[in-house]
């Protein structure tokens, strides 16, 4: 059975370590936060100047002076910093926030993300994606496995303006969890009760197929 | 001490004219100099390259300025949370220059500091990096990036003193500190005004240096574009 979007962010937040500064994109890596297990402890960083961001507030607390990068409103955890967008970014650029999550329109064998752009379409810009992937230590992909078409996201070359080069290491889709290697893409997992072949079926690129793949676990 | 503080909010923005470069400090409506774009918005001034990180909604912000279509060009991160905006865009009436934002925040940092590039990884082997100087560093490429300065930069902050330093609240201070850097004129407007001498020196965030012109605004809606809440247990 294909994972819902909030399986998916289920799934991604067992990558996430003790003590771990993270960015999470719009979208489905929003929602990983809602599944960080108590034992750990996560500070997540907003790109528009916050460090310790903390869930949405309750009604009437909202504060215009609060927001995250998909300018919703927020609060802070004790701990929490502000500060302004160029110090945001020495956080990412200099590699001090440790794992990005982010959404993709498409991801190539090589680790090329598109995201940003559809040319002929109204295109609203890259925000901050541009900088994230290209300095992340660890991407991680959250997406769809295929587009609305029906068509795979995963695919040998992008075909889509690209947001970054040879950047994602990882991607967690409602299908399967794929590495991305010097050798192309090698599935890790597959979601529950969905076969090795319908995974190889739903996409356009190779996979690295070694033994046998395991269930994700919950 | 000098004296920065300006009498009216149309003082505040004397010597704007058409065809000039401006920056407007902000992120989505978070920390928008609310008073000087709704002033600038009543001025007969138009073919303005504006640099922002956003172009405001339809009927807030930036987009009072797209209404009247005031802008020609608009360099920014993440924009079309508008109508008008995407119309003008698509008929090409309105020039778009879409740049990483954390290239767009070190760009007015870099203007605003006598530096006048520097090499970056983000946008490499992309579009963005299409004309630019690409070097290599530690094994990783980088391109060549410029830094931008402004005829006029409008920035809001929570408080500030006569001397024109300024304190941000939360994340309003977003671009506003590096945009008060890079502009020639840089006209800050704030919610509290107070003598200098009343700010604790430690805890100012702009220098009152980068600021020309200081006013406070005659009032805040602030609005609030995602109204994102969770249910009271």
């Amino acid at each position: 059975m294909a994972l819902d979007k909030n399986q998916i962010a289920q799934r991604i937040a067992q990558e996430l370590e003790h003590n771990m500064y993270v960015n999470l994109g719009i979208g489905i890596p929003t929602l990983v936060a809602n599944y960080i297990p108590e034992s750990i402890d996560i500070e997540f960083q907003s790109e528009n100047g916050v460090l310790g961001m903390g869930p949405f507030p309750f009604e009437g607390e909202e504060d215009p002076d609060m927001i995250n990068a998909g300018k919703q409103t927020i609060t802070t955890m004790p701990g929490a910093v502000l500060f302004d967008s160029a110090t945001s970014f020495a956080m990412i650029r200099g590699q001090h926030v440790q794992l990005t999550v982010l959404g993709a329109m498409e991801v190539a064998e090589n680790g090329d993300i598109a995201n940003w752009k559809i040319p002929g379409k109204m295109v609203k810009g890259m925000g901050g994606a541009m900088d994230l992937v290209a300095s992340a230590e660890n991407i991680i992909v959250a997406m769809m496995h295929t587009n609305r078409a029906g068509e795979s996201k995963i695919l040998k070359k992008c075909t889509l303006p690209i947001t970054g080069v040879n950047c994602v290491k990882k991607i967690v889709t409602n299908l399967a969890v794929l590495e991305v290697t010097a050798n192309g893409f090698k599935l890790l997992e597959r979601a529950p009760r969905v076969s090795v072949e319908e995974i190889k079926n739903a996409t356009a690129a190779d996979l690295i197929i070694e033994g046998e793949i395991s269930e994700m676990q919950f | 001490m000098i004296n920065k503080v300006v009498k009216s909010i149309e003082e505040a923005i004397a010597g704007v004219r058409s065809d000039m470069i401006f920056m407007v400090g902000g992120f989505g409506l978070s920390g928008i100099p609310e008073n000087c774009i709704a002033e600038l918005s009543k001025k007969d001034i138009f073919s303005l390259t504006c640099i922002s990180n956003n172009a405001g909604v339809d009927d807030f912000g930036l987009g009072l300025l797209l209404q009247r279509k005031q802008i020609k060009k608009m360099i920014s991160s993440y924009v079309g949370e508008n109508a008008e905006f995407e119309r003008q865009m698509l008929s090409g009436e309105l020039e778009v220059d879409l740049i990483p934002q954390g290239s767009l925040a070190e760009r007015c940092r870099a203007g605003g500091s006598g530096i006048p590039a520097f090499f970056t990884p983000a946008g490499y082997g992309t579009e963005v990096a299409e004309g630019k100087e690409v070097r290599e560093f530690n094994g990783k490429p980088h391109i060549l990036e410029s830094a931008l300065t402004a005829d006029f930069a409008f920035v809001k902050a929570c408080k500030g003193d006569t001397a024109g330093n300024l304190i941000y609240k939360g994340t309003a201070r977003n671009f506003n500190p590096l945009m008060a850097m890079a502009g020639k004129i840089t006209v800050a407007e704030v919610e509290e005004l107070v003598p200098a001498g009343e700010l604790d020196p430690n805890q100012i965030h702009t220098p009152g240096i980068f600021v020309q012109r200081i006013i406070q605004g005659k009032k805040y809606e602030k609005r609030i574009e995602q109204r994102t809440v969770r249910k009271n247990q």
